[in-house]
């Protein structure tokens, strides 16, 4: 069944093609990768879904919803919840707080302004418990400015993923780590995800990464899809050994 | 927190060991602290700097004033819920202006709509006095819902012990009130936008509404500052209204360092003290703050606090 759709979606940015004329489907439970050449148009496919941009033309459905001018808070309350390429956090304060935050935001609790927020126990639990199984237990009291950059994304994915969404989209979670790091992130990630029963849809670049984790991928090529398949299928295509991974099959 | 309570039993004991006219300072003092708590929960928590805070402190000062002249009010206590009710029409109505903004056109906004406030202040002589103000005798004043008032020639150090108690006793619930605010699940929110307005806004917050309401409470803060401090100085001037009012809160939070809690409050006192003694110093005693607030900035840019707490840290 399908979660999320969108209808001829398209975003120009003078000229470039950001985005033209896309027909995306994201089915429930997957677990999804986005790939593309720099300046394919993930990310700005990403941007037009969860409402960073407008699209230009086109339309969004969650379900049979149609969310395409909903605002930031309807999209997440409808249940998209997305990360950013570039690490997004609250640098100065904790690492619990980061994630505690987000718990507030989805329980509708932000607005407390006579209540001390640790006091909050069941939002502390879920928090550190949420921590917990990211591995970052350790790290809670912390400044979150403070962490190492795979613990940072890490972080990162946690704070979305405390949205408790149905749909997940995670930007590059693995961008700017060591090999090392890379596998224990998706490790880690897709334990999570799965383990949550969220729908998520990861941009990365790694393909080694791509082909290991993914339920399905989807190819970008100058704002359109150029393919779309289980990842031994994406392997096996000619158009994208020749566009994305610059060999021939 | 450790060291809330010896400060408290030691501001306690001030009007009993000190003479009136120390008492009399720290009274200014601890109003402009009350004032630099609700700057600060903007600058510190909410990453805005407002130039134009003495909208508000002049709105709670004018309040008692025009309570006192033209509603024969006397009671302090209706003087402070005055003074609340019209710093917070007044922030309301501002924040919906400034809020959409950050950065130096927030700083501007905040600015020109407290000159607008000057110049009403100045031009409408017949209501408020123009430059000679208005007056606010501390004899006509009584506190405690009429309990305790202070009529006769030698009345004023018995207003100034009596006072600097109710001061007190209203900074320390600012304070405290403050301090939950801050911790709380709605200044943590604050503190996100701060951080990262964009992943805060990509987790359900309306930063918009959120700034008003901190605009909103930071406004009432600065106002009943206002409100305290005019029966004290017996006469506000449209000069509480101009532009180097706001300066000097600004002052007060960068003294102290706005990245912390109490940073604020040391800046008001102790810049209080500065004022006072530079003043009586030397004629040229803007210079003396001018060149004091030159050195914060390019040496101690976390604040006397916040370079204290460091230098605690290191040590430790």
């Amino acid at each position: 069944m399908n979660l999320l759709r969108t209808e001829a979606l398209k975003k120009h940015f003078g000229e470039t093609r950001a985005v033209d004329g896309v027909n995306f489907t994201v089915n429930e439970g997957e677990f999804l990768s986005l790939v593309g050449t720099n300046g394919a148009g993930k990310t700005t496919l990403v941007n037009l879904i969860s409402a960073f941009l407008a699209p230009d033309s086109g339309r969004i459905f969650i379900g049979d919803r149609d969310i395409t001018h909903a605002s930031v808070e309807e999209r997440i309350r409808a249940g998209i919840a997305r990360s950013f390429q570039l690490v997004n956090l609250f640098d100065d304060l904790s690492v619990l707080d980061n994630v505690a935050l987000a718990i507030f935001a989805r329980e509708g609790k932000t607005k407390r302004i006579l209540a001390l927020a640790e006091r909050d126990a069941a939002v502390t639990r879920e928090a550190s418990d949420l921590l917990g199984e990211f591995g970052l237990d350790g790290k809670s009291e912390g400044r979150a400015g403070g962490l190492a950059q795979g613990e940072r994304k890490l972080l990162d994915v946690a704070v979305a993923y405390a949205l408790r969404p149905r749909l997940l989209f995670l930007d590059e979670p693995t961008s700017g780590v060591s090999t090392r790091d890379k596998a224990q992130i998706m490790d880690t990630v897709s334990a999570v995800v799965r383990g949550g029963g969220i729908t998520a849809v990861v941009i990365e670049h790694d393909m080694d990464v791509v082909f290991k984790y993914s339920d399905r991928v989807v190819v970008m090529h100058e704002g359109r899809f150029l393919a779309d398949g289980p990842p031994g299928e994406i392997r096996q295509n000619s158009d994208v050994a020749k566009y994305l991974l610059g060999t021939d099959v | 927190m450790k060291l809330a309570v010896p400060i408290l039993i030691v501001l306690a004991l001030v009007p009993v060991v000190a003479s009136t006219y120390q008492t009399q300072l720290l009274t200014y003092g601890l109003t402009l602290a009350i004032a630099a708590l609700g700057f600060n929960l903007l600058l510190g928590y909410t990453g805005l700097l407002s130039f134009g805070h003495s909208a508000y402190f002049g709105a709670g000062a004018y309040a008692v004033a025009l309570m006192m002249r033209y509603l024969g009010v006397s009671s302090m206590e209706l003087f402070l819920l005055g003074g609340i009710v019209c710093s917070a029409a007044l922030a309301a109505l501002f924040g919906v202006v400034c809020v959409r903004h950050t950065r130096i056109f927030f700083a501007i906004l905040t600015l020109a709509l407290s000159q607008v406030l000057w110049t009403l202040a100045y031009k409408f002589f017949w209501i408020t006095g123009g430059t000679d103000g208005l007056r606010v005798p501390f004899s006509k004043l009584t506190l405690l819902g009429g309990l305790i008032g202070f009529p006769g020639a030698d009345a004023f150090a018995r207003f100034i012990s009596f006072y600097y108690y109710y001061v007190l006793v209203v900074f320390c619930v600012c304070t405290a009130l403050m301090w939950l605010i801050v911790h709380s699940p709605f200044g943590k929110t604050l503190q996100a936008i701060r951080d990262n307005e964009t992943r805060a806004r990509f987790l359900g917050v309306r930063i918009w509404r959120y700034r008003w309401l901190a605009f909103l409470v930071s406004g009432i803060f600065t106002g009943l500052a206002g409100t305290l401090w005019v029966p004290l100085n017996g006469l506000t001037t449209p000069d509480v209204l101009y532009w180097p009012q706001s300066g000097k809160i600004v002052f007060f939070a960068v003294l102290g360092g706005f990245r912390n809690f109490s940073g604020p409050i040391v800046g008001a006192v102790l810049f209080n003290y500065l004022e006072v003694y530079a003043i009586a110093l030397t004629e040229y005693w803007q210079i003396t703050l001018g060149a004091i607030l030159i050195i914060l900035v390019t040496f101690l840019p976390a604040g006397i606090v916040g370079t204290a707490q460091r230098l605690s840290a290191k040590f430790k």
